[in-house]
């Protein structure tokens, strides 16, 4: 039995007053995938927001190891650092900044966290020019602003190339797969398995069984009022696309 | 692959200043206040012809019939003319002997700002080879220009050796009366720079000139006079990017430009005056008339400014485009953080046909400080088909300061086009957040979303003045958000 790359345990976190996680309690080893599916609203973005660092997100019980490391006491950048990466359900535009100049501050802060020197600029180009491959944006991505003008579905694949670009330990895909047309849902799935290895977990949250027949589940969680409560094989999602939620509740 | 902001951002690091400074070594000082023996032993001191004694008197006697105008959206203490020395020449402020004497919050700003040691011991008036000089401002390259006829030297200099030049076009686009603070600056200035292009003569390098603030209580009244004679260009730099901490100091100080047919002039500012500290004590006053005058056929100005320091700016860079497809433009970026005030825009005033405008604007405000857009467009009843297209973005952070926008638009032909967009936006906690996500630190984050926010200004510097701007963005708003 391998040490978890991440450990949540009674993990509770209220926003403003309301609270949203209610005991969640969570282990991933390295090199699995989870997914996690639940009604609108239940806590899924919370969890990922928390476990990235999100100031307006307060912990009030519960912990987070990570890589055997007390998350919750790191800023949201040395997390990052760490190796949490949060492909997000709503990326946000940053007007002005290349995606080339944004990546760069990315990868090379992460790179001075970790005690090493900044990437070649040619090395770094060569890495651009790779990921954008693997997503098939290339071309599309170095001289435009990070996210701004980007439709739907470029965005979402704008966070899986920066994925690969950070090469995290832990990603989580926050619905990465809502709003993709049948050819972009094929490429992020097809970047996830590529990126996949027996080190690199993947903790998926999803609506639909569609994109888990593309990245296959090692678990599936149902996730309800803020913490699991059943977890199943990838059956488990084929099984709620025909009943829906509510025989859980 | 272009250059990038990074890449930037490497190459200042370590980089020396390419222009030195040379001084005469004058050192007294005359005693405060203003009357017209002042201004008669100013002109004296500085051995002046006898006409621009007059124009000094003119100017000064007209002041006194003004009033010191009230209607920009700032707040300050008016100064005290009286409380004002009008002449002092250089000299080191303290006898420092090394580096560990000075201030070391100052210090850290220079390691910041990525200046040379040398240059930062030549600033504390430690290096005795070149000392910085409020009288004249000369370059190395001055030899390389007059092979090509360009004239660039301290506007004293330039008396002595072009006075008909100089008396031809003193006034031309500033006139003496222009306003309160252009005439105070016509009766008393000191010095500044002087720079001429012959015609069809593209000059090879951009001429720079770093003005500085020396002493505490002397008031600054630079003069700066660009001609560009026709069918040539310039571009012109004027700098300071180290704060000098001073008490409250006024500076009014004059720029014209006359631009004669199919010349083009780009002149660039970044401006880094102490903006005061943080409970908005100190700082310095800065009321500075910027024209440009676009005589001819086809002229072009263009200005550039990056404004961060400075307690109270007035400021308002303008071009009159007297000839036929004319143009003028106008970006700028005016960050105004703790108590900062600012007031700053342009003029542009069409009067030939088809002339041709740009209004750029990107304020930013923090801390509790108030930026304010204030901008003319004027459109002439005979500068048919003229168009002006005027962007004013503003970007708060935190929800304490204030933005403004008072865009004031005239048009008496039917021809002409104007247009007028604004934006106010805040920082957004999820840009923040997105970026520390991916690994930037928050103050990282900060940098690039203000950088980014003012890219198409940013864009309009010269490469390694772009470089500087982009610093002190980061660094004015250093401690702004969270
Ligand atoms: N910043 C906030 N302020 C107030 N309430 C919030 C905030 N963020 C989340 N909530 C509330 O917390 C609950 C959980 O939201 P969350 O976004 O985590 O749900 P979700 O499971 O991701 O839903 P969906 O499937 O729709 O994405 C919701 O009721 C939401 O309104
Ligand atoms: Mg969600």
């Amino acid at each position: 039995m391998s040490t978890p790359i991440i450990s949540i345990k009674n993990l509770h976190a209220e926003v403003e007053g309301h609270k949203i996680l209610k005991g969640f309690n969570l282990d991933i080893n390295p090199g699995e995938i989870h997914a996690i599916m639940g009604p609108n609203g239940t806590g899924k973005s919370t969890l990922a927001s928390v476990i990235a660092g999100k100031d307006e997100y307060e912990v009030t019980e519960g912990e987070v190891i990570f890589n055997g490391k007390n998350i919750l006491e790191l800023d949201p950048d040395e997390r990052a650092a760490e190796g949490v990466f949060l492909a997000f359900q709503y990326p946000v535009e940053i007007p002005g900044v290349s995606n080339t100049n944004f990546m760069k501050a990315a990868v090379n802060n992460i790179r001075e966290y970790h005690g090493e020197d900044p990437l070649k600029a040619k090395d770094f180009l060569k890495l651009m020019k790779e990921k954008q491959e693997l997503v098939e944006l290339k071309g599309r991505l170095a001289n435009r602003s990070v996210n701004e003008g980007f439709s739907g579905g470029e965005k979402k694949r704008n966070e899986i190339f920066q994925m690969a670009m950070l090469d995290p330990k832990l990603a989580i895909l926050d619905e990465t797969d809502s709003g993709l047309d049948i050819d972009a849902l094929k490429i992020v799935a097809n970047g996830v398995n590529q990126l996949h290895t027996k080190e690199n977990s993947f903790l998926v949250i999803t609506h639909y069984q569609r994109l888990l027949d593309h990245i296959i589940p090692d678990f599936v969680h149902v996730m309800y009022d803020g913490k699991i409560v059943k977890t199943g094989d990838k059956n488990l999602a084929l099984e709620l696309e025909e009943k829906g939620y509510d025989w859980l509740k | 692959m272009g250059y990038t902001e990074s890449d930037l951002e490497k190459d200042l690091e370590g980089k020396e200043y390419e222009y030195g400074f040379v001084s005469d070594f004058d050192t007294d000082r005359i005693e405060n206040g203003l009357n017209e023996d002042v201004i008669r032993l100013i002109s004296s001191k500085r051995e002046e012809p006898e006409w621009l004694l007059e124009f000094r008197l003119k100017a000064y006697r007209h002041w006194l019939t003004m009033y010191e105008p009230d209607w920009a959206h700032v707040k300050y203490d008016k100064p005290d003319f009286q409380a004002i020395s009008y002449y002092s020449a250089p000299k080191p402020k303290k006898e420092l002997k090394s580096l560990d004497e000075v201030d070391p919050e100052l210090l850290e700003m220079y390691k910041k700002l990525g200046i040379s040691v040398d240059e930062q011991k030549r600033m504390n008036g430690i290096a005795i080879d070149v000392v910085v000089d409020s009288v004249s401002v000369a370059t190395t390259f001055k030899k390389t220009l007059l092979e090509k006829g360009i004239i660039f030297m301290s506007f004293s200099e330039a008396v002595k050796e072009y006075p008909d030049l100089v008396q031809e076009y003193l006034g031309s686009v500033v006139p003496a009366a222009d306003n309160y603070y252009a005439a105070l600056n016509s009766a008393v200035f000191t010095d500044g720079s002087f720079c001429y292009i012959p015609k069809g003569v593209r000059c090879p390098m951009e001429l720079s000139t770093y003005f500085r603030i020396n002493e505490a209580g002397t008031g600054q009244f630079e003069r700066t006079l660009i001609v560009a004679d026709e069918g040539s260009y310039v571009s012109y730099l004027e700098g300071c990017t180290a704060p000098a901490r001073d008490e409250n100091q006024l500076h009014a100080a004059v720029v014209e430009i006359m631009v004669k047919k199919e010349a083009e002039v780009k002149y660039s500012t970044v401006q880094n005056w102490f903006p005061g500290d943080a409970e908005g004590k100190g700082g310095v006053y800065n009321f500075v008339t910027k024209r440009a005058m676009c005589e001819g056929y086809k002229s072009k100005v263009s200005w550039t400014q990056v404004e961060t320091g400075s307690a109270v700016t007035w400021k308002y860079p303008s071009c009159v485009l007297k000839g036929d497809y004319s143009e003028g433009e106008f970006y700028s970026v005016a960050v105004t953080a703790n108590h900062q005030m600012a007031d700053t825009g342009s003029k542009m005033i069409h009067l030939g046909k088809n002339s041709k405008s740009v209004i750029i604007s990107k304020g930013i405000s923090a801390g509790v400080s108030e930026n304010s857009y204030r901008g003319l467009v004027q459109v002439h009843k005979n500068a048919i088909n003229s168009r002006n297209f005027s962007q004013c973005d503003s970007l708060l952070l935190g929800d304490k300061c204030g933005a403004h926008t008072f865009p004031y638009i005239e048009v008496k032909n039917k021809s002409s086009q104007v247009e007028h967009e604004a934006t106010t936006s805040k920082i957004g906690e999820d840009q923040i957040f997105y970026c520390q996500q991916r690994g930037i630190s928050e103050e990282k984050a900060i940098s690039l979303i203000v950088n980014g926010y003012a890219r198409e200004v940013l864009n309009q510097l010269p490469m390694e003045f772009a470089a500087e701007a982009q610093k002190l963005l980061a660094i004015t708003l250093e401690g702004s958000v969270g």
